[in-house]
């Protein structure tokens, strides 16, 4: 039997695919005072990867995106709870955030947090976290 | 304002994770987990004494003050279970090293491990209802893990009934948040604690006392909610069932104790169902116990008898029956994690738990069959081990309540206790050497005997040091009995 290609389907995972993960990436930004932040983000980007996985298939997403999973997952946890040590060094409680504003080329005047590399802990789970689920209920017949 | 109270949660979540990124390495796994449990023991150690001198620790979690944010608290109570649940964590770690096959050991078995015992150490700590359920899922979670992990027929179907169960049991927990949430209009234990004592009409709180009740008695297997345990803690393999049937379900214990001395301490009703409730969980448990003749499976009955004992103690609330309560609770945590360690040992000589299939265990293995003789004579309350004077406490404290009935069905289940204790020694251990396999008489279990005695060397300590430590326990049934003196305050005045 012939395979079929969908190629309109194709064709707009490749333009959608870049819109979604360029907003969830703004969301992810936006996140902290605004609505987004790392869960929403992740979930977004989740979404635009699951797209690439629908419209092509899992196996040459699994090539073009050499990404184990559960990696991801430990990775992130590990990167937020490191986050919310680097405090008690200075003597505060566990998980207290900072927050200043810096003059930074390009972008100007930047309020920089510690929250921010906690929340990109959280997308790296949320994203592992959902890549990891969904593949692996995809995989299941084979 | 102390970062030493995070610590016991802080370090095995850390380890935890980094452990998933070096998933193949047997040794570095079983290193780092040794050295976490170890360090868990020695902080919580640390711990414990600095609360015993200088009263009770907390930390405002991300530096929000109290009622806002999240707070974690050690007391004594607290404090003392984190160690406790440390010492065992190390016991059980050492007797999985020793039986489990390597499969096992590769499929994530360290990290989750050490999750567990995060999810145990939070519940323990936390101050705050939200947060309380949280550490739940996270010790739930792991221990559907760890209990499914072997993927057994058997072992299969008896995890989903236990998932089901506590998931639904989870479900409860977030609608009696609501209704706390509803009602008071904070999540703070402490503070929660404050505006129920003001509040005039107690009605919607006895609601979700009884919301409560359920959902913390199906994680403690209390009488009418136990059915799924006998079952869930007979399919894991002994190192597991010991971690869960020592820890999980006196979670569950804890909860009640924390929650109905602090905040539902407004209904003498509900210490009625409690009294009541208790009495039928030991009593039925019991029966049990006697009618089984499967090594594990009595144990598991036995825990559910074991947990009524102590509901019977919250519902007496005097300050010597709590300490009743938790001298039991210590010394349950401890005896029956060994007792189900020995019947993994006997699985292990034998290749089965079915009691009249082995016999004379007792001159092919006399260390073990001691050991246990111990073990079980402590269960069922002979001093001068650490059982009896548990029960001796609660059983006085009774008499001073004059709730006589609860208290003869407690020493009627203490004699059945007894006899079913004494059924397995009898038909296993002692007479003619009579096992299934002729050649299973010369296996060698000397290091999993030795991996138990730290468990029997404490139920051994706790009876004969039995003085200070009752002193201990008492001064907790105090904190725990007047916590507008102690822990109110130091949640809520820092």
């Amino acid at each position: 039997m012939m395979k079929s290609r969908p190629i309109q389907f194709h064709v707009v995972t490749r333009i959608t695919g870049f819109i979604i993960l360029t907003f969830s990436i703004f969301l992810f930004f936006a996140g902290h005072n605004n609505p987004g932040g790392g869960f929403i983000g992740g979930l977004m980007t989740a979404s635009a990867l699951v797209l690439l996985y629908l419209s092509f298939d899992v196996q040459s997403i699994k090539k073009a995106i050499p990404f184990d999973y559960t990696q991801m997952i430990a990775v992130g946890l590990a990167i937020s709870i490191i986050t919310g040590i680097v405090g008690m060094f200075f003597g505060f409680p566990y998980l207290t955030q900072f927050f200043d504003y810096f003059q930074l080329p390009i972008l100007g005047e930047t309020e920089l947090t510690t929250a921010l590399p906690f929340d990109l802990g959280i997308y790296l789970v949320v994203v592992g976290f959902t890549m990891l689920t969904i593949l692996t209920i995809a995989e299941d017949e084979a | 304002m102390s970062n030493l109270v995070v610590m016991p949660i802080l370090i095995p979540m850390l380890i935890g994770v980094l452990l998933l990124l070096v998933k193949d390495k047997k040794q570095v796994q079983r290193i780092a987990t040794l050295l976490t449990v170890l360090s868990m023991i020695i902080l919580s150690g640390y711990l414990t004494y600095i609360v015993y001198i200088d009263g009770i620790q907390t930390i405002e979690l991300g530096n929000w003050p109290a009622p806002f944010g999240i707070v974690l608290v050690a007391d004594l109570l607290s404090s003392s279970l984190v160690f406790l649940s440390g010492i065992l964590a190390l016991v059980t770690l050492v007797f999985a090293w020793l039986t489990f096959s390597p499969e096992r050991e590769r499929n994530f078995f360290h990290p989750f491990f050490l999750f567990l015992l995060v999810g145990v150490n939070g519940s323990f700590m936390t101050g705050d209802l939200f947060n309380l359920f949280v550490f739940f899922e996270v010790m739930l979670i792991s221990s559907f893990i760890l209990i499914s992990m072997g993927s057994k027929k058997y072992q299969l179907r008896e995890s989903l009934k236990y998932v089901i169960i506590n998931t639904i049991s989870s479900m409860f927990f977030i609608l009696g948040v609501a209704y706390m949430y509803g009602l008071t209009g904070t999540l703070n234990m402490a503070d929660m604690a404050v505006r129920t004592s003001e509040m005039e009409n107690t009605a919607l709180l006895s609601v979700a006392a009884v919301v409560f009740l359920f959902v913390f008695g199906t994680k403690s297997a209390i009488f009418p909610l136990y059915y799924w345990l006998p079952h869930s803690y007979y399919a894991p393999p002994a190192a597991i069932a010991a971690l869960f049937g020592g820890l999980l379900t006196k979670v569950g214990v804890y909860t009640i104790m924390r929650m109905y001395t602090l905040v539902f301490n407004h209904d003498p009703q509900i210490l009625q169902i409690l009294l009541i409730v208790g009495g039928l969980t030991m009593f039925i448990g019991v029966l049990g116990a006697v009618a089984l003749y499967d090594f594990k499976r009595i144990l598991a009955v036995h825990i559910v008898s074991q947990v009524g004992y102590m509901i019977m103690g919250i519902g007496i609330f005097t300050p010597l029956a709590i300490a009743g309560t938790y001298y039991f609770l210590v010394h349950n945590i401890i005896v029956k994690s060994a007792l189900f360690l020995y019947a993994g040992i006997a699985e292990r000589i034998t290749g089965t738990t079915q009691l009249k299939q082995m016999s004379g265990l007792l001159k092919t293995h006399p260390y073990v069959g001691w050991l246990f003789f111990i073990t079980a004579l402590s269960l069922a309350g002979i001093p001068p081990l650490s059982g009896f004077f548990g029960k001796f406490a609660l059983i006085i404290s009774g008499f001073e309540a004059q709730h006589y009935f609860v208290v003869a069905v407690s020493i009627l289940t203490g004699v059945l206790t007894l006899f079913s204790m004494m059924k397995i020694f009898m038909t296993s251990f002692f007479g003619e050497v009579k096992l299934p396999d002729p050649a299973s008489a010369a296996v060698k279990v000397g290091g999993l005997a030795a991996a138990t005695l730290p468990l029997v060397f404490l139920t051994v300590l706790l009876g004969v040091a039995a003085e200070p430590f009752m002193q201990f326990s008492m001064e907790i049934g105090e904190q725990l009995m007047n916590p507008s003196d102690y822990y109110i305050p130091s949640v809520l005045e820092d």
